[in-house]
């Protein structure tokens, strides 16, 4: 058998040379803190990684008037040290900061949770919450796709051949947004989501909810928006029949399956108190911004 | 036959090594180097006893390839002390007796150390939280949690 080689590509053109090259069997390598765990036990077995961390696309943060923009190889701990990132988007900075250790928070990557592509990866209900777009280059040149929409099933996603995530962009959020994450873990830290909910509100002048996007994750194949809960919340106030309308609707999205951390009943209904409650507090920071 | 040649600091010292691809630092470091300060745990980033820390932030050193160091700085265990002179936190686990068999204080000072650099004058649940990511299965944590308290003091009313 070929020994495995590693490759550090210095632009996204030399890491779309290596990525399409099949016959390497080759896979992107960012924090290396589910790869390495996968090359180890020789779940996969590529015959080249190609390190995308020497490239400064994804290895940037850019914040500007119209996006902002963060790097698939960024780690939670550049995400979680950047005030001005947590400022424009505290749930997708505290999913980030809820993967792992400090230690794992040190190399693993936004991009890499979202390609890993678990149910229950707490980066992407907050990205999608977020409206989020990943910036795919491949060797077609380069897509932008909401990330939802690139999320196929546990450990997939509808990346093609020779396509690596440059960035994730976010439309500047309006005045009035706030943004929140949370999921429930039967411990207090180093866990995995038996539910994780993203929320993102705006609100009109009169206090009213002008915007909402609510996201789950952990309840399904895949991470999802709750769609309803966007009619649901627009155009109301945060009252208790919305909020039961709201806990409904995310229960009624949720196709979980039973295991040891959860059963289907149990994240059924946790979903629709996750939810009411990252939207009070999406709401409360939606009222300070 | 190792393929990649690699230069990094490793404790103030440039150091040459040769590695597979598919070599972790904690195997480089271990086998490589004979450094066997860092401990093998787990070797999936769940247990942190070979936590290093690198370019200035812990990692688990399991999970990070020797191909990729070229120019990195890793600081390990064995870089702790100065001479015979125990850092602080060392000296601290030995007085509060926050180890038994050993195998995974390294990590838990290389963490502490990390933390008290950001954070000289942390709570009791902080310095739980930022140690979340090391087990410990025979001394348990309280007194780790107690000497890494009680070397922050120390150390903020040396440094003042």
């Amino acid at each position: 058998m070929n020994e495995m080689r590693y490759e550090a590509p210095e632009t996204i053109e030399a890491a779309i040379a290596l990525l399409v090259a099949q016959e390497h069997q080759p896979r992107v390598f960012a924090g290396g803190t589910d790869l390495i765990v996968q090359l180890k036990a020789e779940m996969i077995e590529p015959g080249m990684l190609v390190d995308i961390k020497k490239i400064k696309e994804p290895r940037e943060i850019i914040i500007s008037a119209e996006e902002i923009s963060i790097g698939s190889a960024v780690s939670g701990a550049e995400i979680g040290e950047n005030a001005e990132l947590k400022a424009l988007f505290p749930g997708v900075v505290e999913s980030v900061q809820l993967i792992g250790s400090d230690q794992v928070q040190g190399r693993a990557t936004i991009g890499g949770n979202f390609c890993n592509a678990s149910p229950a990866a707490d980066s992407v209900p907050a990205l999608i919450a977020a409206n989020a777009k990943a910036v795919i280059a491949g060797p077609d040149g380069v897509r932008k796709v909401d990330v939802a929409d690139l999320l196929v099933k546990p450990g997939q996603t509808s990346l093609t051949t020779g396509e690596f995530i440059v960035s994730f962009v976010f439309p500047r959020p309006p005045k009035n947004t706030g943004e929140a994450y949370l999921r429930f873990i039967p411990r207090t830290e180093m866990d995995i989501a038996v539910v994780g909910a993203g929320v993102s509100v705006t609100l009109n002048p009169d206090g009213t909810c002008a915007a909402a996007r609510l996201a789950l994750g952990a309840v399904a194949p895949t991470a999802r928006l709750v769609e309803p809960a966007s009619d649901i919340l627009v155009g109301n106030k945060l009252e208790e029949g919305v909020l039961a309308d709201l806990a409904a609707a995310a229960s009624a999205a949720c196709q979980p399956i039973d295991d040891k951390r959860g059963t289907i009943e149990f994240r059924t209904k946790v979903a629709g108190v996750l939810a009411c409650r990252a939207t009070k507090i999406a709401w409360e920071r939606a009222e300070k911004n | 036959m190792s393929k990649y040649l690699v230069t990094a600091n490793i404790n103030g010292d440039e150091v040459d090594f040769a590695c597979h691809a598919d070599q972790t630092l904690m195997e480089i470091l271990r086998e490589n180097l004979n450094m066997t300060g860092t401990k093998n745990g787990c070797g999936s980033g769940d247990c942190g006893a070979c936590t290093v820390i690198m370019n200035g932030r812990p990692v688990n050193s399991c999970l990070v390839l020797g191909a990729e160091l070229q120019g990195a700085e890793i600081e390990t265990i064995e870089g702790m002390s100065k001479g015979n002179e125990l850092h602080p936190l060392q000296q601290k686990f030995l007085d509060h007796a926050a180890l038994q068999c050993g195998i995974c204080t390294p990590g838990f000072l290389n963490m502490a150390k990390s933390l008290l650099e950001k954070n000289p004058d942390p709570t009791e649940t902080e310095v739980r939280y930022a140690l979340a990511g090391n087990l410990c299965r025979c001394t348990g944590y309280d007194k780790i949690v107690r000497a890494v308290l009680d070397a922050a003091e120390e150390m903020r009313t040396t440094s003042s």
